[in-house]
C-alpha cells in the first residue's frame, strides 16, 4: 500500500515536467444575487501529454466549469491554470492552443461540414490549399469524407458528434476538451463511439480531457481519471486503481457497488487493523491509519466475497462474517445476494455461475461470507476545503 | 363485414377531411377581416386611380393609366426622397438597434423583459404627440440647439427643423422599436455556445460576431428592415410636424392630394405607385438574402 502511494506520487512528479495541463490552486466561485457557490474548490491537477485523462463526478460536481475554465470560457476566481508550463490565466479562449468539443456539439448550423471544420483553420490564417488537404484528411479519419457538403442539420446525431470532434482536432490542438460529448446518443451509438474515440486518439496522439458522469465511460476509456465531488478532488488515479483501491467513501460508492461496513478497531498491529465483527466474525483491514478504539469504515466489492454454507477454512480467506440470505437474484452468468449480517448491516455478494462456485443458497439459508484482507479497504473521509489544501502541499 | 369495413374507412376518410378543414376555418375570420377592410378598398382604390374628373363635376371610369405617368412626373422628388430617406433611417435603425437588441439578449439576464417594456414605452404615447416633442426638443432655442448656442458651439442662426435631418431623426427615432424587436427575437434564439464555439476556434468577439452572429441573424435583419423600410417610405407624419417644404415626402403628396385637393384618381395613382416599387423593392431584396448562396457566402 505504502509502496504504491509512492510509486504513484513520483509518476506525478514526474509528469509535472512535461505535463500539457497543470492547474494550481484553481477555485471558482459563483455570485448570483447575494449568493455565492464554490463550484471549483482549490483544485491541483497536473495532465500528461496525450494523456486520456477523465473528470468525473455527479452534477455540479465541477468538472464542467473545471473544462470551462482550461477552454478559458469561465476565468478561476483564484490559482493558475498552465498550457504547457505557461500560465493561461486572463488569456481569452480564442489565443489558447486547446479545442472544445461541446456535448451540444454547437455545429455553426449555416455552414457546411467542411466549413465547419475549415473554420478554426481559416481563423488561424492556413493557406487555402493546405485547410482543403487537412479537412479532407481530417473528415476521413472520423469517417465522414463522403459528407463535406452536407449541413448540420442533415446528419445524424452520431454524425454531428464526428464533424464537432473533427472540428476539433483538425487544428491540432495541444489538448482536445470533451464536455460529456457521448451524453446525447443512446446506447449503442454511445458505446460505439467511446471505442471510436479511443481509436482516434491513439491515432492523433493528442491529450485529451474528457468529462463525464458515467463511471463506465471513464473506466473503460481512461488513462487516469480524477473523481470529483463537490468542487473538490476525491481522488486521482488509473482506472484500475481507482475501482480497486477507493480512497473515500464517495469513490467506493460512485464507482461501481461497494459494501460499506463500520466498526470499531479491537486490535492493531503490523499495519493491520482487526475490526469488531460480532462474536464469530473477523474482518481484518490492512492500513497505515488507525488505532484501537477507531471507528473505521471500510468497503468490500461485491465480487471480491465469496459465499459458503460452512465456516471457511481458518487461514484461506481471513476475513469471514455470518448472516442471512435475504434475497437471491438469478442474472444468468452470475447471482447477486443480499446478506443480512447478524449485525444488521446489509451485504451484496456477486458470485459467477462458475465449477469452482458453492451450491446456490436460497432465501434464508444461514451462510458465511468470506474475503482476503488486502480486499478490506479502509476509506477515509472525503476531503474538505482544509484538508485538501494540506494534501496538496504534501 | 365488407361494407361494415368500407363504411368505417369512410368515416375515418371524412373525419380526415373535416380535421384538415380545421384550419381553414382557424383562418377564416381573420381572412374575412383582410377581404372586408383591405381588399375591396384596394380594388376600390385601384378602379379610382383610373378614373378621370375632379371633385366638382364627380369622376368617371375611364382606365385611363396617364394619371400614373402625370403624378410620376410632377412628384418624382418627393418620391425619390421617400426612399432615400427610408433608405437611411433603415441603415440608421439597425446601427442603433442591433447592439441594443444583442445586448438585451445576451446580457438581459432577468431584465429582459423590462429592457423590452422600456424600448416598448414610447408606444403608450401617442405617435402624434411623440412626434411633436421633437419639435420641442430640435427647435431653434430648444434645450439641444439653445445650449448649443450659449455655448457658441453652433452658430446663432443654426436651425435643425425643416431640414432633412429633423426628419430622419424623428423617424428613426418612432420606427427604431420595429427593429429592435424582430432583432431580439433573433439573437435571443441563438445558441450562446455557438460563440464559444467560435471564440473555442481562434474567432476573437469581433469575427464571431461577423461569421457567427450576423449570418444566423439575417431572418431578423429582413423582419426589421421590412417593418420599417416600408412604413418610413410612406410615413407622413414626421415630415409634416419636423419637415418643411423641402422635406416633403410622398406620404405628404398622397395625404394632400386626397384631404386637401381631393383629386382622389391622382392620389390613388400615387399610393399604388409607391406600393408597386416597395413590392419590387422588397422582392429583389428577399431574393439577394433568402437564397443559400448568400448564406453561404456570407459564411465564407
Amino acid at each position: 500500500m505504502t509502496s504504491q502511494a509512492d510509486q504513484q506520487q513520483h509518476d506525478t512528479a514526474s509528469m509535472v515536467d512535461t505535463a500539457a495541463i497543470n492547474l494550481r490552486g484553481v477555485e471558482k466561485t459563483f455570485v448570483a444575487k447575494n449568493e455565492t457557490f464554490q463550484a471549483v474548490q482549490r483544485l491541483d491537477l497536473s495532465i500528461g501529454e496525450g494523456e486520456f485523462f477523465s473528470l468525473l463526478g455527479p452534477s455540479g460536481c465541477g468538472k464542467t466549469t473545471t473544462l470551462r475554465m482550461i477552454a478559458g470560457f469561465e476565468e478561476p476566481t483564484a490559482g493558475e491554470i498552465l498550457l504547457h508550463g505557461q500560465n493561461m490565466v486572463g488569456v481569452p479562449p480564442y489565443k489558447r492552443d486547446v479545442n472544445t468539443v461541446f456535448q451540444s456539439y454547437a455545429l455553426f448550423p449555416h455552414m457546411t461540414v467542411e466549413q465547419n471544420v475549415a473554420f478554426g483553420l481559416e481563423r488561424k490564417r492556413i493557406g487555402k490549399a493546405e485547410v482543403r488537404t487537412r479537412v479532407g484528411e481530417m473528415l476521413e479519419i472520423v469517417g465522414l469524407g463522403e459528407r463535406g457538403s452536407r449541413r448540420p442539420q442533415q446528419l445524424s446525431g452520431g454524425q454531428q458528434q464526428r464533424v464537432a470532434l473533427a472540428r476539433a482536432l483538425v487544428n491540432r490542438p495541444s489538448a482536445l476538451l470533451l464536455d460529456e460529448p457521448l451524453a446525447a446518443l443512446d446506447l449503442k451509438l454511445r458505446q460505439a463511439m467511446q471505442v471510436e474515440l479511443k481509436r482516434i486518439q491513439r491515432e492523433v496522439g493528442i491529450t485529451f480531457v474528457f468529462v463525464t458522469h458515467d463511471q463506465g465511460e471513464a473506466l473503460t476509456m481512461s488513462d487516469r481519471i480524477v473523481v470529483m465531488n463537490a468542487g473538490l478532488i476525491e481522488q486521482v488515479g488509473n482506472p484500475q486503481e481507482l475501482y480497486e483501491r477507493p480512497r473515500t467513501r464517495f469513490v467506493a460508492g460512485f464507482l461501481g457497488t461497494s459494501n460499506i461496513m463500520e466498526g470499531k478497531v479491537t486490535r492493531y498491529d503490523d499495519g493491520v487493523a482487526l475490526i469488531d465483527a460480532g462474536a464469530d466474525g473477523r474482518v481484518l483491514v490492512p492500513t497505515d491509519d488507525a488505532a484501537v478504539g477507531d471507528r473505521i469504515t471500510i468497503s468490500v466489492r461485491p465480487e471480491k466475497i465469496v459465499l459458503s454454507h460452512d465456516e471457511p477454512p481458518a487461514g484461506d480467506r481471513e476475513c469471514s462474517v455470518q448472516g442471512t440470505v435475504e434475497e437471491m437474484v438469478y442474472l444468468g452468468t452470475s447471482n447477486t445476494y443480499e446478506v443480512r449480517l447478524n449485525g444488521g448491516e446489509t451485504v451484496t455478494v456477486l458470485e459467477q455461475n462458475g465449477s469452482t462456485a458453492d451450491a446456490t443458497a436460497v432465501r434464508g439459508d444461514k451462510v458465511w461470507l468470506s474475503w482476503r484482507p488486502q480486499h478490506s479497504l479502509h476509506l477515509v473521509d472525503s476531503p474538505s476545503v482544509e484538508e485538501g489544501a494540506a494534501d496538496d502541499a504534501g | 363485414m365488407t361494407s361494415a369495413t368500407s363504411d368505417e374507412v369512410k368515416v375515418g376518410s371524412t373525419r380526415r377531411r373535416m380535421g384538415r378543414l380545421t384550419a381553414y376555418w382557424l383562418a377564416l375570420p381573420g381572412g374575412l377581416w383582410l377581404a372586408i377592410f383591405f381588399v375591396i378598398p384596394m380594388i376600390y382604390l385601384l378602379s379610382l386611380s383610373l378614373m378621370t374628373g375632379n371633385f366638382i363635376d364627380g369622376f368617371t371610369q375611364t382606365f385611363h393609366v396617364s394619371t400614373y405617368w402625370h403624378t410620376i412626373s410632377l412628384y418624382h422628388d418627393q418620391f425619390i426622397r421617400s426612399i432615400i430617406y427610408a433608405l437611411i433611417v433603415t441603415a440608421l435603425t439597425i446601427t442603433l438597434a442591433y447592439p441594443m437588441a444583442y445586448w438585451i439578449a445576451m446580457r438581459g439576464g432577468k431584465h429582459k423583459s423590462t429592457y423590452l417594456l422600456i424600448i416598448l414605452l414610447p408606444f403608450f404615447v401617442s405617435f402624434v404627440i411623440r412626434t411633436l416633442q421633437w419639435q420641442f426638443i430640435l427647435a431653434d432655442n430648444g434645450f439641444v440647439l439653445g445650449t448649443l448656442k450659449d455655448l457658441h458651439l453652433v452658430g446663432s442662426d443654426f436651425h435643425l427643423l425643416a431640414t432633412p435631418v429633423a426628419v430622419i431623426c424623428g423617424l428613426t427615432y418612432n420606427y427604431l422599436p420595429f427593429m429592435v424587436l424582430p432583432l431580439y427575437v433573433s439573437i435571443e434564439r441563438l445558441d450562446p455556445r455557438l460563440m464559444e464555439a467560435a471564440n473555442d476556434l481562434y474567432a476573437s468577439k469581433l469575427q464571431a460576431l461577423l461569421r457567427i452572429v450576423f449570418p444566423l441573424t439575417i431572418p431578423g435583419i429582413f423582419a426589421g428592415v421590412i417593418m420599417t423600410f416600408v412604413p418610413v417610405a410612406s410615413d407622413f407624419v414626421n415630415a409634416q410636424l419636423l419637415g418643411g417644404a423641402k422635406t416633403t415626402m410622398i406620404g405628404n403628396v398622397i395625404y394632400t392630394l386626397y384631404l386637401t385637393n381631393n383629386d382622389y384618381a391622382a392620389a390613388s395613382a400615387l399610393s399604388f405607385t409607391l406600393m408597386g416599387a416597395l413590392l419590387i423593392g422588397i422582392f429583389i431584396y428577399a431574393r439577394a438574402l433568402g437564397t443559400k448562396d448568400v448564406m453561404e457566402a456570407a459564411a465564407l
